[in-house]
C-alpha cells in the first residue's frame, strides 16, 4: 500500500514538471510567432508610414494669362516660332498677380522655382493641341516643384530637408492660405510612366512592364513546368537519366536569380541577338527561373491524387493518357495552379535578372507591346530608391504598397482557386 | 479433367493424393505446403480463365508461388484466405493491374478464353475491356453519376449516339440495383452518395463496358451490413452473365455468394473446392484451422 502511494507521489512531481515544459514550449512557439507578426508590422507600419504621402500630389493652379506678347509667340503651329518662345513667362507673370512686390529679376526667378520644371513645356504642349487658346486666360493647374512638395508635406519631419528660401517659404505659406497650392490624390502616379522630375513620375509603365513581363512569363513556364511535371511523374522510366534530371531540376530551384540574368544576357541577347529591355526577353529569363517552382509543386500536386482513382480508370481499360488527361490533370490543376501564381508572384518581385538584361533603363513611356522597351515594378522601386531627389523616397514606397497589392491579389487568388477547385474525395 | 495434359493431370493426382499427408493439427502454421500441390478440384471443363503454374515475384521477395487454376465460364468463385497471403495479388493478374507496379514479375501461363494473358502483343487495354474490376474502396470519379457510367463507353466509343449513351447508362444503373435511387439526380456529383451507392456505382460503371469477367477484391469491406447485403444480392443476380471473381475476407460471403472457394495460405494455393464442402467439410488441414477460426 505505502508502495502504491510512493509510486502516485512520484508521478505527482513529474507531472508538474511535464506541464511546465509543455508550457514553456507553447510560450516558444508564441514567441515565434510574435516575432514574425511584429516584423512584419514594423515593415508595414515603416513602409506606410513613409508612402502613404507618395499617393498625395501637391499642385499650384494659377490664372494663366497666355499673352502672345509675354511668349514672343504669335502662331503656335510654327516650329520655328515655338523654339524661341518662352513659355515660363506667363506662369511668373500669373505667380506674380499674388505677389505684386517681387518684381526683381532675381525674385522672379525664385518665384518661378515654386513650380515644377516642366510646366514650361506643359503650356507649349497645350498650345500646340489647342492653338486658338492664345491670348485667353486659362485656369492651369501645374504640379508644385519637389522643395515645395516637400515643404508642404513634411513640414515637421526632421528625414527631409527643406530647400526653399525664406522667401520662397513666406510665398508657400501665403499660396496655402489662398488655397492656390493644395494637396489632392495623386492621380500622375497611376496614368504616367517615369520621369526625372517627382510631381511628373507614375507607376503605370513599371506597372504595364511587368504585367506584359509576367504574361510572357506565364505563357511559357506553365505549359512547359505542367508537361515536364506529368512526364517526369507519369511516363518517366524509373533510370539513372531521370534520376540525374529530377536532382538537376531541385539544385536549379536553388540557383541564385542573378545567374539566370547573366544566362539570359548571353544567350538569348548573345546568342540569339534578341533587343535588350523588352519584356518578352524579361519574361524569358523569368520563366527559367520559375520553371522548377512549377515543376516541383506540379509534381507534388499530381502525387497527391489518390491512386484509387487512377486504379478506377485503369481498371474499365483506360489508356496511359486517358488516365492522365481525364483523371490525373483535372484533379492535380489545384495544386498546380496554386504553385504556378505562387511562382509568378516570386517572379513579380525578382530584381536581379532583370537588371543585367537591361530591363533598368529609365523609360519614360509606357510601354505599348512586347517588344517596346520597358521596366517593371521592382526596377522601378530600385531605380526611384537610389534617385537623389527627395520626393523619390516616398514615391519607392509607394510603388513597394502598389507592388505589394498586386502580391497580395496574386495569393489571395491562389488561395481562392485552391479552395474553388479542390474537390474531396 | 479429361482434356488436360498428361503432367498437369500427374500433378492433379499428386494433389489429391497430399490431402492424405498427416498434418499436425494443433500447429496448423508449422504445416509444410509442397510448391503446386493444391487439394480438391481445381479445374473445371472449357474454362474461362486457365491458369497454369503462376508465380508472381516482387523483387525477390515471391508472393504467389506456383499456382494452377481453372475459373469457369459464368461462375462465381471466391478466395479466401489470411492477410497477406497473395489472394489479391493474384486477382490484379487477371488483368495486369500489377503492370503499374515495376518490379512486380509474373510466370506461369495465363490464359484467357485460350489466349494468352501476358503475351508481348496484348493490349492491357482491350483486356481490361473484357475482365473489369472492382476495388476495395469505392472509388467513384469525382464527377457526376451519369459521368461515372459513361466514362467506359466513351473512352472504348461504344456509343455513337447520346441515346445510345443515355441507354447504356440506365441499363448498368439497372442491372447495379441503383436505377430507382439515382435517376433524378444523375447530374448531382458521385462522391456525394454514400458508401454503398457508391460501390454499387462503380460496380455499375465496369458492367458499362460489358464486360465478360468482373474482378471484385474485397467489394464490401468497406461497408455496412445493409449496403453490403445489397451488393451480394446484386452479385447473385450478376452470376447469370458474368464470371465473377472476388477475394474476400468474410467466409459467410464467400459461402453465400460463390459457387467455388480457393483457400490461399502464403502464396499457395492450398485448396479449391465446392464452396458448401469447402466449410462443411474442408480437404485440407490448412483450410479447416482457418475457417474454425483457428488462425486468420
Amino acid at each position: 500500500m505505502s508502495d502504491q502511494s510512493a509510486q502516485a507521489e512520484i508521478v505527482r512531481n513529474s507531472l508538474k514538471r511535464r506541464y511546465r515544459k509543455e508550457r514553456r514550449f507553447r510560450l516558444y512557439g508564441i514567441l515565434a510567432i510574435f516575432i514574425a507578426l511584429a516584423s512584419l508590422f514594423i515593415l508595414f507600419a515603416d513602409i506606410i508610414g513613409k508612402g502613404h504621402t507618395g499617393f498625395v500630389k501637391t499642385t499650384i493652379t494659377l490664372e494663366v494669362v497666355l499673352d502672345s506678347e509675354l511668349m514672343y509667340l504669335d502662331d503656335p503651329t510654327d516650329a520655328d516660332q515655338r523654339s524661341m518662345a518662352d513659355f515660363s513667362a506667363p506662369i511668373i507673370a500669373a505667380l506674380q498677380e499674388h505677389f505684386p512686390e517681387a518684381d526683381s529679376a532675381g525674385e522672379k526667378r525664385e518665384l518661378g522655382r515654386l513650380i515644377g520644371t516642366y510646366a514650361a513645356s506643359e503650356i507649349r504642349d497645350l498650345l500646340i493641341a489647342k492653338p486658338d487658346l492664345l491670348n485667353s486666360t486659362q485656369s492651369i493647374e501645374f504640379p508644385a516643384h519637389d522643395r515645395v512638395s516637400v515643404y508642404v508635406k513634411h513640414p515637421d519631419n526632421s528625414q527631409y530637408s527643406i530647400k526653399l528660401s525664406e522667401q520662397q517659404q513666406r510665398w508657400v505659406d501665403e499660396l496655402l492660405e489662398k488655397g492656390v497650392i493644395d494637396t489632392s490624390f495623386n492621380d500622375v502616379l497611376f496614368s504616367r510612366g517615369d520621369s526625372r522630375e517627382p510631381a511628373n513620375a507614375g507607376v503605370l509603365g513599371a506597372i504595364v512592364g511587368s504585367l506584359l513581363t509576367m504574361l510572357v512569363t506565364l505563357a511559357i513556364a506553365f505549359p512547359v513546368g505542367v508537361a515536364a511535371a506529368v512526364y517526369l511523374e507519369e511516363f518517366a522510366p524509373q533510370n539513372k537519366i531521370t534520376d540525374f534530371i529530377e536532382v538537376n531540376i531541385n539544385n536549379l530551384a536553388a540557383v541564385p536569380s542573378i545567374i539566370f540574368g547573366l544566362l539570359g544576357l548571353a544567350v538569348f541577347i548573345g546568342l540569339f541577338g534578341m533587343p535588350r529591355s523588352v519584356p518578352v526577353l524579361g519574361g524569358m529569363v523569368l520563366a527559367l527561373m520559375t520553371l522548377p517552382t512549377i515543376i516541383i509543386s506540379s509534381r507534388a500536386a499530381i502525387k497527391s491524387v489518390p491512386p484509387s482513382i487512377r486504379e478506377a480508370a485503369e481498371g474499365i481499360g483506360a489508356s496511359k493518357m486517358q488516365v492522365v488527361l481525364h483523371h490525373v490533370v483535372p484533379l492535380a490543376m489545384p495544386g498546380m495552379l496554386t504553385g504556378s501564381i505562387i511562382g509568378m508572384a516570386q517572379a513579380l518581385g525578382e530584381t536581379a535578372p532583370l537588371l543585367l538584361i537591361g530591363m533598368v533603363a529609365f523609360i519614360v513611356d509606357v510601354p505599348g507591346g512586347f517588344l517596346d522597351s520597358a521596366t517593371v515594378l521592382p526596377v522601378q522601386i530600385y531605380l526611384w530608391a537610389s534617385s537623389s531627389e527627395q520626393g523619390f523616397v516616398e514615391l519607392a514606397s509607394a510603388a513597394i504598397m502598389v507592388l505589394l497589392t498586386f502580391m497580395i491579389i496574386m495569393n489571395a487568388l491562389a488561395i481562392w482557386l485552391r479552395k474553388r477547385l479542390e474537390r474531396r474525395w | 479433367m479429361n482434356t488436360m495434359n498428361p503432367s498437369i493431370a500427374a500433378k492433379a493426382n499428386m494433389q489429391d493424393q497430399g490431402a492424405e499427408i498427416p498434418v499436425p493439427a494443433d500447429r496448423p502454421e508449422d504445416t509444410i505446403i509442397e510448391e503446386g500441390r493444391t487439394v480438391g478440384k481445381p479445374f473445371v471443363d472449357d474454362p474461362k480463365f486457365k491458369l497454369r503454374n503462376v508465380s508472381v515475384s516482387y523483387g525477390s521477395d515471391r508472393a504467389i508461388k506456383d499456382i494452377s487454376l481453372d475459373i469457369g465460364r459464368n461462375e462465381v468463385i471466391s478466395f479466401i484466405g489470411p492477410s497477406g497471403c497473395g489472394k489479391s495479388t493474384f486477382l490484379r493478374c487477371l488483368n495486369r493491374m500489377n503492370d503499374s507496379i515495376d518490379i512486380c514479375r509474373v510466370e506461369g501461363q495465363l490464359l484467357l478464353d485460350d489466349e494468352d494473358v501476358y503475351h508481348s502483343k496484348r493490349d492491357v487495354v482491350e483486356l481490361r475491356a473484357r475482365v473489369g474490376m472492382v476495388f476495395q474502396k469505392p472509388n467513384p470519379f469525382p464527377k457526376s453519376i451519369y459521368d461515372n457510367v459513361a466514362y467506359g463507353p466513351r473512352i472504348h466509343g461504344l456509343a455513337n449516339r447520346k441515346s445510345d449513351l443515355d441507354e447504356i447508362v440506365e441499363n448498368s444503373l439497372r442491372k447495379a440495383g441503383l436505377w430507382e435511387e439515382a435517376k433524378d439526380r444523375l447530374d448531382s456529383v458521385a462522391t456525394g452518395m454514400s458508401g454503398g451507392q457508391q460501390q454499387r456505382l462503380c460496380i455499375a460503371r465496369a458492367i458499362a463496358v460489358s464486360p465478360e469477367v468482373i474482378l471484385m477484391d474485397e467489394p464490401c469491406s468497406a461497408l455496412d451490413p445493409i449496403a453490403t447485403a445489397k451488393v451480394e444480392e446484386l452479385i447473385s443476380e450478376m452470376s447469370e452473365s458474368y464470371t465473377i471473381v472476388i477475394v474476400t475476407h468474410s467466409m459467410q460471403q464467400a459461402a453465400r455468394v460463390s459457387r467455388r472457394t480457393a483457400y490461399f495460405h502464403l502464396g499457395h494455393l492450398v485448396e479449391v473446392n465446392e464452396t458448401d464442402k469447402v466449410f462443411t467439410s474442408p480437404e485440407h488441414q490448412l483450410t479447416e484451422s482457418y475457417i474454425t477460426g483457428r488462425f486468420g
